[in-house]
């Protein structure tokens, strides 16, 4: 018997869904535009692609959607939160909230306090956690706030204080009191990741609506399977997780995009370039996961330090503007988006389009009337094209991680545009059901698990260190659900600390698996 | 005196970035640590050293530690106005101005946030106007003068003095205290009078941080001649636009080492090897070295004119190489030995960058 995983990506503008068997085959798949509410879109693609399956043969299904990152973007639905700092008497010098735009300051973040707690670069304490004052901020909060966000010093290496401290806040609110714990969230990097947790914690509402629309919508659907949320670097979390952890679901429409176009094309290092209307988008993924950016990612514009795919963009796409000026023509960076199917030459619109330039230089076909283009300057196509060129290989020189020649997987819209041949590319793929990449990325995700934290390898030496997290990262993917069988280490990154002796070493260690089978 | 704005400080930021020529920490921390600074206690006054009594103390203060650290202990305070009134007590005299020992990465700022808590003006002077790692490596060594009496502070309240017999030992102190105290504090050195800031000292060298950030502020923006504007100002000049095709790091005490090569964007036979410890140090086409420390190398996005550190050097990233001069009161006895390509074990004559120099 075939075991049956559905796919859901709620994206800007579609939400689309597959079905796909163990084999990673897609037996069904559908495009539906995303509704004001999402779960309205999410519904109505879960009806239409389970349209002739046995549906007891599905078992699993997967979300990725934009409702969190879009509730940030916005300011909707956000709640307001407490913010507990436990680290004094450092980091004194800069509140919480510091550099956060002012109306989302101003919409998110309640109380706060930098308490006594914390811990130093070797494990000892800064200082004994302050318990009495834990205690006191919690009955300031109460009433105020409906949740509150606890980040520790060095919480990624040791996060004992963090869980006394929620113990705590339960014993004054409550059990079902909402704590957002910051080793939970993010990595080193304290005020990145005291901003993660507290947008975390905003989104707790918008959180358990999604997962509740999405639970209520398999089940009108006679689907008792596992429900699961897509993260950030495309692996995946239990629904209930997700209610917790919601802010490590905003980077995971990208990745499931990179992932599903990868894996339809059946590769696990390649190069993927993701055309759309306004622009492209291109990423790296190594042994079948986007590379991370090292650069601090700003959501909402609010800088925050968690694992997102390195992806570099530019005004590139189909709808992108072309003007021919004195001795040449100039490429963007504005476009006519999605308004290209009425606006190009070729759809009966009058503005000249990379839409245009593609099918009068014959690498898009069957879209629009290419009689319309007849009229546009060779020269003016040739230049254009021979700009596209050069960007989308510029893109991939920066994407790559050595000299290696990798393959590039084009998909999106505006893939068309990706010339066959690039030099230093080893071949363009595009692979079938492309426009659905996004759910099939959603669709084949993996459990995994992670550790990030500072070892020093004059003590135990470098590779027990490497051993103690590998061996970490390993029983947190098994504990998020990956089959003991299967899991595997996918990346290690040495960071050496400089300016010091000594032989202080950041190490960040990943582990992943395919989802154990009950 | 002229007061720091705020405005002064996005490009004094973008200056300090620039000077830390690849190293000299993340100045975002001490950025936000300013900012805070400023809104409890007010503002600061940029003092040139000839507004101050000639025989009032000057003291100095920086961050050291390991950024990694720094970004999880963010700073406290008190560690910074802790080494500060330390040394104070010790000299048993007060001062009238806080100085950065190095204008270059993080350490242009944090002296300002401590003299906006002590109501204290800057001296628009420091002993590098560059990052380099060690504190022996000042104009202020070369000028005799002692980096002790010097204090290393923590958040907590711990504080040691030291006394010691030359800078190279201060230097050893410290870093073995750093390690006890753990890994990000706050340090007072090279306490001197206005007069010996005046005489010994380089000079200007925050205000012509905030001018470099603003011209480079200019050319990030695209304005029209900003890009030559920027090289004249500064002395600077574009040694080369490539493709880093190759960056090999290693650490060994300490020291962050690595080896960057980058080929250029039009001319695939010339390359670009550029050697690492924390800064970017050497840099030599074909072989031959181009620029050398203490005169700055500095990696420029290619794109859009950002400062790029050694820690975010990637495969791939299109740069721009420029060498800038180093200041000019580097250029005396002993600065060879002291910060030349020799100090840093690279066995290659220092090479004054060509044509830079007026």
């Amino acid at each position: 018997m075939s075991r049956l995983r559905i796919g859901i990506d709620v994206g800007g503008t579609n939400t689309d869904a597959v079905v796909v068997d163990q084999d990673g085959n897609v037996l069904a798949s559908t495009k539906a535009a995303t509704t004001l509410d999402p779960s309205d879109g999410i519904a109505a693609a879960l009806k239409a692609v389970i349209e002739g399956i046995d549906k007891s043969h599905i078992k699993q299904a997967m979300l990725g959607t934009t409702h969190p990152a879009n509730a940030i973007i916005q300011r909707k639905d956000l709640q307001q939160v407490g913010v507990l700092r436990l680290a004094a008497p450092s980091s004194l010098a800069i509140r919480p909230g510091a550099a956060w735009p002012k109306d989302l300051h101003a919409t998110v973040i309640g109380p706060s306090a930098i308490i006594k707690g914390g811990y130093e670069y070797d494990g000892s304490e800064i200082s004994p956690l302050d318990e009495q004052a834990v205690r006191d901020f919690a009955q300031k909060c109460k009433g105020v706030v409906n949740a509150i966000a606890v980040s520790c010093a060095f919480a990624p290496a040791n996060y004992e204080q963090e869980l006394r401290a929620a113990a705590i806040i339960a014993e004054e609110l409550g059990e079902d009191y909402a704590v957002s714990l910051s080793h939970q969230v993010g990595a080193i990097g304290l005020l990145e990741r005291e901003n993660a947790t507290i947008l975390n914690a905003s989104l707790f509402g918008v959180a358990k609506r999604v997962v509740d629309g999405f639970q209520s919508a398999l089940l009108s659907h006679g689907l008792k399977v596992d429900s699961y949320l897509t993260q950030n670097d495309g692996t995946l979390m239990t629904a209930e997780e997700a209610i917790r952890l919601p802010i490590l679901t905003v980077g995971s429409g990208p990745t499931n995009s990179m992932r599903g176009a990868c894996a339809l094309a059946k590769l696990s290092d390649a190069l993927v370039i993701d055309v759309g209307g306004t622009s492209a988008d291109v990423g790296i993924l190594i042994d079948g996961f986007p590379r991370e950016s090292s650069a601090a990612v700003e959501v909402g514009g609010v800088r925050t330090n968690f694992r997102m795919p390195d992806l570099i963009s530019i005004g590139l796409g189909g709808g992108t503007i072309v003007r021919e000026e004195d001795g040449g023509v100039r490429v963007g960076p504005d476009s006519v988006g999605y308004r290209v199917v009425t606006e190009a030459l070729i759809t009966g619109g009058s503005t000249l389009t990379l839409s245009d330039i593609s099918t009068k230089g014959g690498r898009l076909e069957g879209f629009g009337d290419a009689s319309k283009v007849s009229g546009v300057k060779d020269a003016t196509v040739t230049a254009a094209l021979a700009w596209v060129d050069e960007q989308v290989q510029i893109l991939c020189d920066r994407m790559k991680a050595s000299r290696t020649s990798l393959p590039l997987i084009a998909v999106g819209g505006g893939s068309h545009l990706v010339p066959d041949n690039i030099p230093g590319v080893a071949g363009v793929i595009r692979p079938a059901h492309h426009s659905v990449a996004n759910a099939f990325g959603a669709a084949i995700a993996e459990a995994s698990g992670a550790v990030d934290r500072v070892y020093r390898y004059e003590a135990e030496g470098r590779d027990a260190c490497l051993d103690d997290a590998k061996r970490l990262a390993t029983e947190a993917a098994i504990r998020a659900g990956a089959d003991i069988d299967h899991v595997r280490i996918t990346s290690v990154v040495e960071v050496p600390m400089s300016y010091l002796p000594g032989q202080g070493c950041r190490v960040q260690v990943k582990a992943a698996g395919p989802l154990a089978i009950h | 005196m002229r007061e720091l704005t705020l405005e002064d400080l996005d490009d004094m930021v973008l200056g300090a970035t620039l000077l830390g020529a690849g190293g000299g920490g993340d100045p975002y921390i001490a950025r936000l640590m300013v900012r805070q600074a400023m809104e409890d206690f007010g503002s600061v006054m940029i003092a040139s050293p000839d507004e101050l009594d000639p025989d009032g103390l000057v003291l100095t203060t920086a961050v050291i530690g390991a950024p990694t650290v720094i970004s999880e202990k963010v700073p406290a305070g008190p560690e910074f106005v802790g080494c500060v009134n330390s040394l104070a007590a010790y000299l048993g005299k007060k001062p009238v101005a806080i100085m950065p020992i190095e204008v270059g990465g993080m350490n242009t700022l944090i002296p300002i946030a401590v003299a906006a808590e002590m109501g204290l003006p800057v001296i628009d002077a420091d002993s590098m106007r560059r990052a380099f790692p060690q504190i022996e490596m000042t104009v202020f060594t070369l000028a005799g003068i002692p980096a002790s009496p010097m204090s290393v502070a923590d958040e907590k309240g711990n504080v040691v003095v030291f006394q010691t017999t030359t800078n190279q030992v201060a230097e050893k102190l410290a870093r073995a205290s750093v390690m006890q105290l753990g890994m990000a504090n706050g340090i007072s050195c090279y306490p001197m009078t206005v007069k010996q800031v005046r005489e010994f000292g380089i000079q200007g060298s925050m205000s012509y941080c905030v001018d470099l950030g603003r011209k480079l502020s200019a050319v990030q923006r695209g304005e029209a001649g900003a890009y030559d504007a920027f090289l004249e100002f500064s002395g600077g000049q574009k040694y080369f636009s490539g493709k880093v095709i190759d960056i090999d790091r290693r650490t060994t005490e300490g020291f962050a080492k690595g080896t960057l090569v980058i080929e250029h964007l039009t001319d695939p036979t010339r390359t670009m090897r550029i050697e690492i410890q924390n800064e970017l140090l050497m840099a030599f086409e074909d072989g031959k070295p181009v620029v050398t420390t203490p005169d700055l190398i500095c990696i420029l996005d290619h794109e859009n004119a950002q400062p790029i550190t050694t820690e975010t050097l990637a495969f791939g990233q299109r740069v721009d190489v420029i060498g800038l001069p180093c200041a000019p009161e580097w250029h005396q006895e002993g600065m060879l030995e002291l910060v030349g390509p020799k100090a840093f074990g690279y066995d290659v004559p220092y090479t004054p960058m060509e044509g830079a120099r007026k």
